[in-house]
């Protein structure tokens, strides 16, 4: 999956960490895109062995993209914005 | 007198309106950081576009929003990133979550639901792969980060949200692979007339079809889909036409919806009956034509009352409110009101034809494989949803007890639709027989310290 970089991307760089990697993003993404766009492919992995999960809905309802976000607990990737320097844990 | 608003889309910032119109300060309570809904949804501050590249033919409708809703924060107990988790009916209080940290209890004299839809789906093999979304969430990828689902999106489905993410896509360089449309022509065809009762809004419709052509996206209705291909991401989409030749389309992702569902579990908490709408072929929390619901003190308004749109939100919003005034002896504008009802009269005559021009696709579901996972969530196949038919699920809440189908993380909104579907077919009753999951607090996921 390739989530892609279309409209509006002029904003300023910033960077935060997932799994302990650094990760590009810019102001005012969500978690999940930062992670998508940065390429890492999906931002959990299901409890019951089918893979990887990259969120479904976008919008807080479906609860499939939660990640860790260290000193804050599990959140919703797609409706949590990056603020540089937070670590996010994929689980 | 407290009056509470869930929800800062459309219908809710017409209902703010009108109470503060009247001299009322509502707490107003919104999920996410800003106001403005799905439709008109506004992106985080550092983003530039503006109402018209953001909207489109929204743009007049999404400005008028948005600066009502700007000038009604200030003259509001304005609440932004605040979840309402659970209602106390009996005791008039609400549960709220405040930055995913703080609980609180909000109590009302009058509460206003206004709390919006989500996509329908349709279960299809691989839908639980990375770069499958829904058809809302690859409309708010684009409209609210700028990004698209994938560089090359199959987008699947019927309905106007269909054409109209397709054309957005279309435009931000992201061409569709495929449109891929489950209904037939003379379905729509059929349902057209009735469809004048709101001209602009079909000829839009046919609008963003003609455009769609124009850019030379291929749209192929009547079709079946048949599975997502993909090992950690999608490839390619397979699926079937109507003269029932096979095709592989290949993809980078997929956008899948079929209509609309209401967010209407605040409405069951507060204890409103549900009943089966056969033309939108959804349980909807009852109420009048103002919105009043059949429990004191609490109305709904906007698709979370039944689907009818972003125009039929502001007006209901508004109605909702003016009825919340009344029942309380306040000041109401009789005018509004009668203006409001016709005006609700005759959309609801064009709701119908459009749901009938698109509807759900129940049969597909219903024939679904087994292996294929209903519920994403605690991946449940339909097989083991028709194994608990066997074993005597004559409705879904059993059907959930025995497997689990609704019982994850999302409640039940994504597997609810497709697995009545399965039930029903399993037992040879029609749908609204095997009945609808009855929500449960907490209506998201709360961390467990906060439960308590």
């Amino acid at each position: 999956m390739t989530v892609t970089r279309l409209l509006d991307q002029d904003r300023t760089a910033i960077t935060f960490t997932v799994d302990g990697v650094q990760v590009p993003a810019k102001q005012g993404d969500t978690l999940l895109t930062a992670m998508l766009t940065a390429g890492l492919g999906h931002v959990r992995t299901s409890e019951f062995g089918d893979g990887g999960r990259a969120g479904f809905c976008w919008m807080g309802a479906c609860q499939d993209c939660w990640v860790l976000v260290v000193g804050k607990g599990v959140r919703r990737s797609c409706t949590t914005l990056v603020e540089p320097g937070i670590e996010v844990v994929r689980r | 007198m407290r009056i509470v608003v869930v929800g800062g889309g459309p219908a809710g910032i017409r209902a703010v309106e009108q109470l503060v119109r009247a001299g009322v300060t509502p707490i107003w309570i919104e999920e996410g950081p800003d106001g403005g809904g799905r439709i008109t949804q506004r992106p985080p501050p550092g983003f530039t576009r503006d109402h018209a590249a953001l909207y489109g033919a929204d743009a007049g409708r999404a400005r008028r929003l948005h600066a009502t809703l700007d000038a009604m924060k200030p003259r509001t107990d304005w609440r932004p990133d605040t979840l309402v988790w659970n209602i106390r009916p009996q005791d008039k209080v609400l549960h709220t979550l405040t930055n995913g940290a703080a609980q609180g209890e909000v109590a009302y004299d009058a509460l206003i639901l206004c709390t919006g839809a989500m996509d329908r789906v349709l279960p299809l093999p691989g839908w639980t792969l990375p770069g499958v979304t829904t058809l809302g969430g690859a409309q708010v990828a684009l409209k609210s980060q700028g990004v698209g689902i994938g560089a090359n999106p199959v987008l699947i489905g019927t309905g106007p949200l269909l054409w109209l993410t397709a054309l957005q896509y279309a435009k931000a360089g992201a061409k569709p692979a495929a449109v891929l449309d489950t209904t037939d022509f003379l379905t729509k065809a059929r349902f057209g007339a009735g469809m004048l009762w709101n001209l602009p809004t079909l000829l839009r419709g046919m609008g963003l079809f003609a455009q769609l052509k124009l850019r030379g996206v291929k749209l192929h209705e009547d079709i079946t889909p048949l599975a997502i291909e993909g090992v950690d991401g999608v490839t390619a989409v397979h699926w079937r036409d109507a003269a029932w030749k096979e095709h592989v389309t290949p993809c980078d992702a997929v956008g899948m919806g079929w209509g609309l569902k209401p967010e209407a579990q605040l409405a069951d908490l507060a204890g409103v009956p549900f009943d089966y709408d056969a033309t939108q072929q959804n349980w909807v929390p009852r109420k009048d034509v103002a919105g009043r619901a059949p429990v004191a003190g609490v109305y709904l308004a906007g698709d979370g009352a039944g689907i009818g749109g972003v125009e039929v939100a502001e007006l209901a919003g508004a109605r909702a409110a003016l009825a919340a005034l009344g029942d309380a002896h306040l000041p109401s504008d009789m005018a509004l009101t009668q203006h409001l009802d016709g005006r609700l009269r005759t959309e609801r005559r064009f709701r119908k034809a459009l749901e009938q021009a698109f509807p759900y696709p129940a049969k597909l579901a219903a024939r679904m494989e087994d292996s294929t996972s209903v519920c994403r969530c605690e991946v449940i196949t339909a097989g083991e949803l028709r194994a608990a038919a066997a074993a005597d699920a004559p409705e879904v809440n059993r059907a959930k007890a025995f497997s689990r189908v609704g019982m994850g993380r999302c409640q039940g909104r994504l597997c609810g639709t497709p697995a009545a579907a399965v039930l029903a077919k399993a037992l040879s009753v029609e749908v609204p027989e095997v009945g609808r999951l009855r929500g449960q607090p907490p209506v998201k996921p709360v961390p467990l310290q906060q439960v308590g």
